[in-house]
């Protein structure tokens, strides 16, 4: 058997030359320090959404995403399909925890400064992805065709549309016409299974072999650490091993989540019946959602709506580019502002999180 | 022909190429670009223009009371109060675009997703709207309720 194995693998290092992988494989190393820890998220986010691929492909089996068929094709899957409702309700479950996963990716990254420089390409594609996650969230909402999804996309859509000169034109492209229809459901069908995918898998590879060319970044001022005092792990098997077992412990705390708490369907969607008390988005837009309420209907001259979106977009962009105004972090200086920053950050969405949930 | 002038010809001919070539991409790319545009552009559906729709019999409105009525393809709520008047406005929040509904219990219009209020005039008096909503006319011939745009 073995010699089987290993007639295979020479078959196949004789074309491809494994042996420079696995040299390479060989000779990486994690750094190992106090912050140690926060480096398994990225990869929790990866097997995250590697199961989603999977049960996303399962679904696709007996989806039908038609504003007549899309509700009754996922009541089927529930209640008739083997075990449907299980992949349903991992596939929902699994969204929210990539969500999740990928926030305290980000926010672990920006309050270690690990974007700064050479590692921005690597901090843009993650903001890009963990945009897209959001995009996913947002797309995949609608398609059970219910109730809540239906309204939150209207809304979703609206507030595209109060953007000044691009605003309308991106909300007609949305919505596949002016108003939430059918149309809207086939496109956001579209985006979700294709277009997304398509865009993450190009952004994910670009960051994985970043993180594989440039190694871990290490916390700051390690570099005045004398060698000799600086701890390392190889990668494989150590580090590997450390992250499967995190992978299991996530795998386990989603089984129970998507058992004990399978997803709701709720109400078919219907165009003529009043938005129901309690609507509200999903946890990760809720901060967003909450700011709108309380905004006035007018600032000055400027529609509250108008400017909620404005503001947001420029925070995102901020943060986004953060890599190109902290210069202080590149030339390995503490910056005080980030910290300031990122609390705000932080307590800001935590503050107004909660709000959207007691009020 | 001289050195000067022949190197002259050789440039208008560059030129020449450079413009048709040039002409030539941008025509390509826009030829390719425009349909694809054309195509994310949804067509206009032919909407069925509703001028007046009929509710039902009077008798069947409760009194404090509102209801959605589907006028064309857009939602209209039809309220009647406590005094027996009828009123019809726009279902569609004017702030983004969901679906309000009465409340009996604070005897406003009121819209759930972002705390919007209502008066019965349909003018906003709470929340993020930003105007009134859209009033129809209501008619009654004899029992029936009849719900027309305002003119």
């Amino acid at each position: 058997m073995s010699s089987i194995l290993k007639k295979t693998y020479e078959w196949i290092d004789k074309r491809v030359q494994l042996e420079t992988l696995v040299e390479f494989m060989g000779k990486k190393y994690v750094p190992v320090h106090r912050h140690s820890i926060w480096y398994y998220f990225g990869g929790v986010s990866l097997f995250l959404f590697i199961i989603q691929v999977v049960t996303g492909i399962l679904l696709l089996l007996y989806y039908k995403g038609s504003e007549q068929l899309a509700f009754e094709s996922i009541q089927f899957i529930m209640s008739k399909v083997q075990f449907g409702w299980l992949i349903r309700s991992i596939h929902s479950w699994a969204a929210n925890l990539f969500i999740l996963s990928a926030f305290i990716h980000m926010f672990s990254v920006f309050f270690e400064r690990s974007y700064r420089e050479p590692r921005e390409i690597t901090w843009i594609t993650g903001m890009f992805m963990l945009f897209l996650g959001m995009g996913f969230g947002f797309s995949g909402y609608l398609l059970p065709w219910n109730e809540l999804a239906f309204f939150a996309t209207k809304v979703g859509t609206d507030i595209a549309g109060v953007l000044p000169f691009v605003g309308k034109p991106i909300m007609v492209f949305l919505r596949g016409g002016d108003e939430v229809t059918g149309a809207t459901l086939s496109r956001f069908f579209g985006f979700h299974v294709a277009v997304l995918p398509g865009i993450f898998t190009v952004l994910l590879s670009i960051h994985l072999v970043l993180v594989q060319r440039q190694g871990m970044s290490e916390p700051m001022g390690m570099e005045n650490v004398p060698a000799s005092e600086r701890k390392t792990m190889p990668f494989f098997p150590n580090f590997l091993l450390r992250d499967l077992l995190f992978w299991l412990i996530v795998l386990n705390v989603l089984a129970i989540l998507a058992v004990f708490f399978p997803w709701e369907l709720g109400k078919k969607a219907d165009a003529f019946a009043s938005a129901p008390a309690g609507i509200r988005p999903e946890w990760y837009f809720m901060f967003m959602f909450q700011t709108l309420k309380f905004i006035p209907a007018k600032v000055l001259f400027i529609d509250g709506e108008v400017l909620g979106v404005l503001l947001f977009g420029a925070a995102g962009l901020l943060w986004m580019i953060v890599p190109f105004w902290d210069r202080k972090s590149s030339r390995g200086e503490k910056s005080r502002l980030i910290n300031y920053v990122g609390l705000f950050v932080v307590v800001y969405i935590i503050i107004f999180t909660t709000l959207g949930y007691v009020l | 022909m001289d050195g000067a002038g022949n190197m002259q010809s050789e440039k208008s001919k560059r030129d020449f190429l450079k413009y048709v070539l040039g002409g030539g991409l941008m025509a390509w790319v826009a030829s390719v670009v425009y349909p694809l545009f054309a195509y994310l552009k949804p067509p206009k559906q032919a909407e069925v223009e509703v001028s007046s729709v009929k509710v039902g019999k009077l008798a069947t409105i409760e009194k404090d009371s509102g209801t959605i009525v589907r006028f064309g393809n857009k939602p209209v709520i039809l309220l009647r109060t406590s005094n027996g008047e009828l009123r019809a406005f726009s279902a569609t929040c004017t702030h983004l675009d969901c679906t309000v509904q009465y409340r009996k219990d604070l005897g406003v219009i009121w819209c759930a997703c972002h705390n919007g209020k209502y008066d019965f005039n349909g003018k906003n008096i709470a929340g993020p709207p930003p105007r009134p909503l859209d009033e129809f006319r209501v008619v009654v011939q004899g029992e029936e309720v009849f719900i027309s745009k305002n003119a």
